[in-house]
Formats: C-alpha cells, sequence, structure tokens
C-alpha cells in the first residue's frame, strides 16, 4: 500500500480510451495529491466523464498509465474501490428501498458491519440534511435531495477520494448552493475530492488546480485564479449591438483592450481596464445596446484555449 | 367516426409489432393443440363422449385464445396509455370524445382476437377437427368473449397506476379461468364448489359456445343464455371502462 | 509459492461475502406487492397439477412407464410442473427482474463502484433466485407427498434436484439477460420458455414423442430437469441421472460463466 514517491493519490501518464475508433481520452497526465480538491473543466464530451470511470476502476485504460493509492486498478480493483467514494452524474439511487435503506445497503458491499451502517447512515442522513425523509422512498424526493442522498451514499465507506461527476448538473440553484457548502465541510475535514464540472463558478469555488480538458486532451493546469492571470486579462467588456454582426465591429476595435471575441450574441473585449476600454469604445462613435463590465473568469480562460464557450 | 381515427392509430402501432405477437398469439396455442390434443389426447382411449380429444380441446383452445389475447391488449397497452406514453391524453386533446378514445381501443383489441383466432381455425380445419357447418360462427363468438372480459379489464388498466397487478391478475383470473373453465376437461368432474365458479367464468360461456358450434352438439346449457349472460358482461364492463376512461381524462 | 496462494483463499470469503450483501439487498426490497406476487408464482404448478393431473387425468387413468411400472397420470405430471416451476421461477427472476436492474434501474452501475465484482452480483442474484426457488419446489413436494403423489423420502431426495434444475435455468438466465436488448426479446423468451414447458416429457413421456422430437428433446434442459425429478419421485433412478445431473450441472456453470464475463464487459465499459 505504498503511494507513489510523490506522494500522489491519483497518478496517470499518457492515460488514454478509447472506444472503437472514437478516442474519448488522448493521453493525460494528472498527479492529485492527498487532501486536494481537484478539478476536471470542460464541455460535454471533453473526456471527463471517461476519466473519472478510468479512476474509479471500473473501465480500463486503453494505454497509459494510472496508479490510484498506489495500486493497479486492473489487478486491485475491489481494494481501491473499497477506499473511494463514487457519486456519477446521473443519480443511480435504489428506487425499491427507502433512503435509509440505500445507505445500509450499499454499505453491506463494503462488508461494514450492519451496527456500524446503522449508525454511519443517521450521521449522513443527518450531514445532507435528509434525517426527515430517512423513510421515504427515492422517488418522491427532489432532484436536489436525490443528489445529496447520492454525496451521502458515496461517503459511506468513509473513503480517502471522493469521485463526483457533474455533482450540481440540472439543478437549481438554491440546492446547487447546498451542494457545494457539504462539499466544502468535506474538503475541510481533509478529503481529497475529484470532480468534472463544465460549471466555471462550480470550479472557482471548490477546486484547489484544475485542468481544462477538450478533446480528450488537457489545454492547461493550475488553481482558477492562476489560469485566469495567466489566459485572460483582469476584466472584460461584453458589447451587445442591436444590428450588426460581433464579426463587423470587431474589426473597428483594432487596438482597444489586448484582444476580442465575437460570439455570435455578443462581443467580448478584454482588457486589464474595463472602463477605459468602453470609454475608447465609445470615442470610436460605437453605440452598443448593452454594455456589461465584468471579472474574468474560467469561462473566458476556456474561450481563449479553444475558441469555444463551456456552455452550449 | 373517432372510433376509427382512433383505431387507425393503433392500427399504424402494430405495423411495427405484429411479428412477435404472431409468434405468441397464434403459434403457442398450435403448439399447445400438438402437445395436448395429440400428444395427450393419445392416451385419453376412448375420447370424450365421442369425440376424439383433440376435437374435443379445439373449441375451448381458440375460446382461451380469444381469452388470453383480449386480455393481454387490455392490459399493459391500456396501462401505458394512460401512464407511460400517454397516449390517450393526447387524443382526447384532439376533438375526440371519451366514446371514440375507448371504441377505438376496443375495436383494435376485438381486430387482434379476430386474426389470431382465425388462424387458429384455419389449422383445426387443417387437422381435420371440426365437424359442422356452425364453425364459422366461432368467428363472431370470440368476438364476445373478448368483449366480454376485455371491457372489465381495461377498466381496471384504467384504474391503477402500476404495472404489479397486472402480472398478479393473470395469476388468479387468466390461468385459473384457463386451467378450469372446460378448456381441457369437462367441469362436471370438479367438486361442487369449483363448478359453480367455472359456471360464473366468461370463459366457461364462451368454450361451451365454441364447442357448440366445431363440434355440432348441442350447448351444456341453453344457447340463449350463454349468450346473455356474454352480453352482460360486456354491457357492465363497457359502463365501467366508460366511467373510468371518463374520469381519468376529463377530471 | 505460499505467498502466491494464500491471497486466492483469503479472497474467496471476501468475494462470498460479497455476494451475500447483494442478496441482502434483495431481501431489504421485499415489499408486500412483491410477496403477492411470489405467492401466487408457487399457485401456479400447483394450478396446473389439479387440472391437467388431475382433471385431465381423470379421462386417462394410469400410464404404463418404459419400465413396465403403472402409475397415475397425478404421479406422473406431478415432479414435471415441479421442475418447470422450478424452471419459471429462476427465469422470472434472473430474467425480467435482473433485466430491469441493469439496464433501467441501473442498480448494478451504483453497486460496481464498490468492492464488488460483476461475477458476485451474478452469484448474490442467482443465490437470491434460489432461495426463492426452493421455498417453492419444498412447498410442492409438500402438495406432492400429501396427495400420496410420491413418499415423503422421495420427496426429500427431489428437493435438491429440483434446487440443482432452479440453479441451470437462475445461471442461463442471467446469461441470456446479458443479450436482451430490449422488453420484446423477452416475449421471445417467454415464448421458447413455454415450448419448453409443452415438449419437455413435461404431458406424456418422451418416447412416445415422433422421432425428430425424441432427439431434439434430448437437449432440452427442462427436460434433463424433468428426467432427474421424475425418476427420483418415481423411485426409478439409473445411470441415465448422472447425465441429467451433468447436463444441468455443466449448464449452471457455462451460465454463470457467461453471465459474468458479459456483464464486466456491459458495465466496465
Amino acid at each position: 500500500m505504498t503511494v507513489s514517491s510523490d506522494g500522489a493519490l491519483i497518478h496517470a501518464r499518457g492515460l488514454r480510451k478509447r472506444f472503437g475508433e472514437f478516442t474519448a481520452v488522448d493521453g493525460i497526465d494528472v498527479d492529485v495529491p492527498r487532501g486536494e480538491a481537484f478539478g476536471f473543466l470542460g464541455p460535454n464530451g471533453a473526456g471527463k466523464s471517461s476519466t473519472m470511470r478510468m479512476i474509479a476502476c471500473v473501465s480500463a485504460p486503453s494505454a497509459g498509465t494510472l496508479r490510484i493509492l498506489g495500486m493497479d486498478p486492473l489487478r486491485q480493483g475491489p481494494a481501491i474501490r473499497a477506499r473511494l467514494g463514487v457519486c456519477p452524474q446521473l443519480d443511480n439511487l435504489d428506487p425499491e428501498l427507502t433512503v435509509r435503506e440505500n445507505l445500509t445497503t450499499y454499505a453491506r458491499y463494503f462488508r461494514i458491519p450492519r451496527r456500524v451502517a446503522r449508525e454511519r447512515a443517521d450521521e449522513l442522513l443527518e450531514f445532507v440534511q435528509l434525517t426527515d425523509r430517512a423513510g421515504s422512498k427515492v422517488e418522491p424526493l427532489s432532484g436536489g435531495m436525490k443528489r445529496r442522498l447520492t454525496i451521502a451514499r458515496a461517503l459511506v465507506n468513509e473513503p480517502e477520494i471522493v469521485l463526483l461527476d457533474e455533482p450540481t448538473t440540472g439543478l437549481d440553484p438554491q440546492a446547487r448552493h447546498l451542494v457545494w457548502e457539504r462539499l466544502f465541510r468535506l474538503k475541510q475535514q481533509g478529503v481529497t475530492l475529484l470532480l468534472t464540472t463544465h460549471y466555471m463558478d462550480e470550479a472557482e469555488q471548490l477546486c484547489d488546480r484544475l485542468v481544462v480538458m477538450d478533446g480528450g486532451r488537457i489545454v492547461a493546469e493550475g488553481a482558477p485564479r492562476e489560469l485566469i492571470t495567466r489566459y485572460s486579462t483582469r476584466e472584460v467588456v461584453e458589447l451587445r449591438f442591436a444590428a450588426d454582426a460581433p464579426e463587423d465591429i470587431a474589426g473597428k476595435l483594432a487596438g482597444v483592450g489586448e484582444r476580442t471575441e465575437a460570439l455570435p450574441d455578443r462581443l467580448l473585449l478584454y482588457a486589464d481596464d474595463g472602463d477605459a476600454a468602453l470609454a475608447q469604445v465609445q470615442q470610436r462613435g460605437l453605440e452598443p445596446a448593452g454594455v456589461l463590465v465584468r471579472r474574468s473568469t474560467l469561462e473566458d480562460v476556456f474561450l481563449h484555449l479553444t475558441g469555444r464557450t463551456l456552455v452550449d | 367516426m373517432g372510433s376509427l381515427a382512433v383505431l387507425e392509430y393503433h392500427l399504424v402501432g402494430y405495423r411495427r409489432t405484429w411479428r412477435g405477437s404472431v409468434f405468441s398469439s397464434f403459434l403457442l396455442p398450435l403448439l399447445t393443440m400438438l402437445s395436448f390434443g395429440v400428444g395427450v389426447g393419445a392416451y385419453v382411449d376412448s375420447g370424450i363422449g365421442g369425440v376424439p380429444y383433440l376435437d374435443w380441446i379445439v373449441p375451448g383452445l381458440i375460446a382461451s385464445t380469444a381469452l388470453q389475447v383480449a386480455m393481454g391488449e387490455a392490459t399493459w397497452p391500456v396501462l401505458s396509455g394512460f401512464q407511460w406514453v400517454k397516449t390517450y391524453f393526447s387524443q382526447i386533446a384532439a376533438p375526440l370524445r371519451v366514446v371514440d378514445v375507448l371504441g377505438g381501443q376496443l375495436g383494435f383489441v376485438l381486430l387482434r382476437v379476430l386474426v389470431s383466432s382465425a388462424a387458429f381455425l384455419a389449422v383445426a380445419a387443417a387437422f381435420g377437427a371440426l365437424h359442422s357447418a356452425w364453425a364459422p360462427v366461432t368467428l363472431l363468438l370470440v368476438l364476445l368473449i373478448g368483449a366480454a372480459v376485455a371491457l372489465p379489464t381495461i377498466a381496471f388498466s384504467a384504474s391503477i397506476t402500476s404495472d404489479s397487478y397486472l402480472a398478479l391478475l393473470f395469476r388468479v383470473a387468466v390461468i385459473p379461468m384457463t386451467l378450469f373453465a372446460g378448456v381441457f376437461f369437462p367441469v362436471e368432474s370438479l367438486p361442487p364448489v369449483l363448478r359453480w365458479l367455472a359456471y360464473l367464468s366468461p370463459l366457461w360461456h364462451g368454450v361451451d359456445l365454441c364447442r357448440s358450434a366445431t363440434l355440432g352438439v348441442a350447448p351444456a346449457w341453453s344457447a340463449t343464455g350463454h349468450l346473455l349472460y356474454l352480453a352482460v358482461w360486456v354491457a357492465l364492463g363497457w359502463l365501467l371502462a366508460h366511467a373510468r376512461f371518463r374520469r381519468r381524462l376529463l377530471d | 509459492m505460499v505467498s502466491l496462494v494464500l491471497p486466492r483463499l483469503a479472497a474467496l470469503p471476501a468475494a462470498a461475502a460479497r455476494s451475500l450483501s447483494v442478496m441482502e439487498r434483495n431481501a431489504a426490497a421485499l415489499r408486500s406487492a412483491y410477496w403477492l406476487v411470489m405467492i401466487s408464482g408457487f399457485l401456479e404448478p400447483v394450478l396446473y397439477l389439479f387440472s391437467i393431473g388431475v382433471g385431465v387425468g381423470a379421462l386417462i387413468g394410469g400410464l404404463t412407464l418404459p419400465s413396465g411400472q403403472v402409475v397415475s397420470y397425478a404421479a406422473f405430471v406431478a415432479p414435471a410442473m415441479l421442475a418447470s416451476s422450478a424452471m419459471s421461477g429462476a427465469l422470472a427472476e434472473t430474467t425480467f427482474n435482473f433485466f430491469g436492474k441493469m439496464k433501467y434501474v441501473k442498480l448494478y452501475d451504483g453497486i460496481l463502484a464498490t468492492p464488488v465484482r460483476p461475477f458476485e452480483i451474478a452469484l448474490g442474484e442467482l443465490g437470491w433466485a434460489m432461495l426463492r426457488g426452493g421455498a417453492y419446489s419444498a412447498g410442492f413436494l409438500a402438495i406432492m407427498t400429501a396427495m400420496e403423489l410420491t413418499t415423503a423420502l422421495r420427496a426429500l431426495a427431489a428437493f435438491p434436484a429440483a434446487v440443482l434444475a432452479g440453479f441451470a435455468f437462475g445461471a442461463l438466465g442471467m446469461a441470456l439477460s446479458t443479450y436482451m436488448r430490449s422488453w420484446q426479446d423477452f416475449d421471445l423468451m417467454a415464448s421458447a420458455q413455454f415450448a419448453l414447458f409443452l415438449f419437455s416429457g413435461t404431458f406424456v413421456p418422451a418416447e412416445s414423442y415422433p422421432a425428430l422430437l425424441r432427439w431434439l428433446v434430448e437437449l432440452s434442459p427442462l427436460y434433463r430437469a424433468v428426467e432427474l425429478v421424475r425418476s427420483i419421485s418415481l423411485g426409478e433412478v439409473g445411470g441415465a441421472q448422472l447425465v441429467d445431473v451433468g447436463y444441468l450441472v455443466g449448464v449452471t456453470a457455462l451460465g454463470l460463466m457467461v453471465a459474468g464475463r458479459r456483464m464486466a464487459k456491459l458495465l466496465y465499459k
């Protein structure tokens, strides 16, 4: 049970996953040390979920090295999975069982004694604020409740690493914040978190470090703030025009700010001082119908690196 | 006219799935006929009332096929129309009446019953198991049997929300009727209580009528009585099913 | 050497415990509706026994077996009903329920994130099906004994035979389920199952079948199960029963192997 020399719980080199002709993950290198909250950011189809499934030891890598907790996922799958918690993209809770039974029966798959399983189920229900629904079936629960129950289920074996695939996709804003808050508590307890997301705000909130994925490859790596400093300006001016296409306007803005990105519905103007850049736009006689000056986000990093938006 | 449009909808769907149903609603009764009529029949030395065992069970099998096809079409598809695919709700959103929706569904059930029974009857003729010019009347009788069992079943399927009760319905209604309502052996050999239960079942009345038609013998009970009894099931079934459809679709 | 062998030996009880945990899940999921379906499933072969065995049996009277022994038709049909119900019980649990859990509920995707492996899931589901099937068989044998269609001692001996038949069909069903594409495929399977039920020496001795069917039926696992259970309950056990046992054990092993592999392939994408 030795962890690899540099102390990484998850260690991947040249990791690939192919499905027939299609390459989902195209040679990625990842190292996640203990206690880190690590994110995979990218649009749908970037290869995030395939990577997560390989790390969860339910999908064999097509090529490359993968060590988890110092072990080989192909030969030591059960031993690794005993120390992982997995929260899949789509909830696969057991509809025939109650909320509490979902946790106690799941604990038995880890050979956790029944008494311990019951105690832990009650603690976890408390943790995800579902104690009052303990006896209810799963089906009538709201999306946010189901998600919290799935997270509780992933914690039933007191895992060292928790894998979360798109933990808040499909939830309303209030439910998302509740999930984030619980995940933040886990992080404070020293649990290593691995999550995929295509929400930049989620990545910024939760991740100590992240990789930006596109087309199965890693296109950038670093802490969220670091990535923004490296690949974007401090501020962004979003300009909307009534009639003209954003591409045509872009031509008239040469020399204003650092660079521009024309999107179908708006023009993004990157500059460290947004208000100053906006003043320059107006000096050139352009009259945008709508203006927003904001700080750069990971969305802008992604746009700069790939030329595409994260959520379409 | 509305019912015809609904029937047409069901027929379009059937174009994609008919192959599977040919196997289950025609081939299986045929195999049953071979296994029991020919196989077991070889051991029933003296036949029943002077009729060879195969010829004796053929009308029973036709009637019980009608029962099974009718019940099959009146259960899962109807539940699905309310619960899963929700076809009925889209139909009622068009200018159709509850009568049209129910009538179209019933029409499709009866068409399925008719086709399966006709095929079976043809095979029985090839085996020389038909002894009377009244045999074609069987095709009208299966429609009556089909409606008598399908309508109350449709009402039931329209009242439930989970399909676990449907498997149960087959076990407590369809299988006991098939086994004890005079298809495989005369109900007269049943103990009195069971015999009266058999008399109450719509299938026994259908079997007795079909047997009379294919063998050219007098039914065990008044033919008019049989027809009236089945008609009562049809009438009550229609009222129940209509009330159920109305409550589900319009409330 | 020792260090190579020991981990494997230690892994066996762990695998068994993980299979048991899958059965525990099914026990926790027992609800009232499921109970009703289970009880009605027990009634089915009993109804057949009374209808065909007793009702039609009255028209047939006695039946002379190839060995020369004359038995009542009910005594001849009853063991076949027992074997058939072991088949249908095992198949119901391992095909319909199993397929639903795998494909629609995605139950096994959740379980696979734990140390439990696909083969252990298969074993656990089969074990559960056998608990249910075993209860059915015991009840049916009690009825057969009460009706004097067999003796208590023979009924005791027939019980493991019926359980073996259940294992064979359970494993077969699970392997088949991994090839099923949609519910329509189950209609086909149900039809095939019914055809087996009609023509596996169930209602008449296989010796009376036409030549081609006579040889085809030798391959039917239900025929093997019927022959095994019948020879025990009628006291006619011979060397042929070794073939029956071997065949059913072979089907069980093959089914489990295929099911474990196919599940790994389907679930470990």
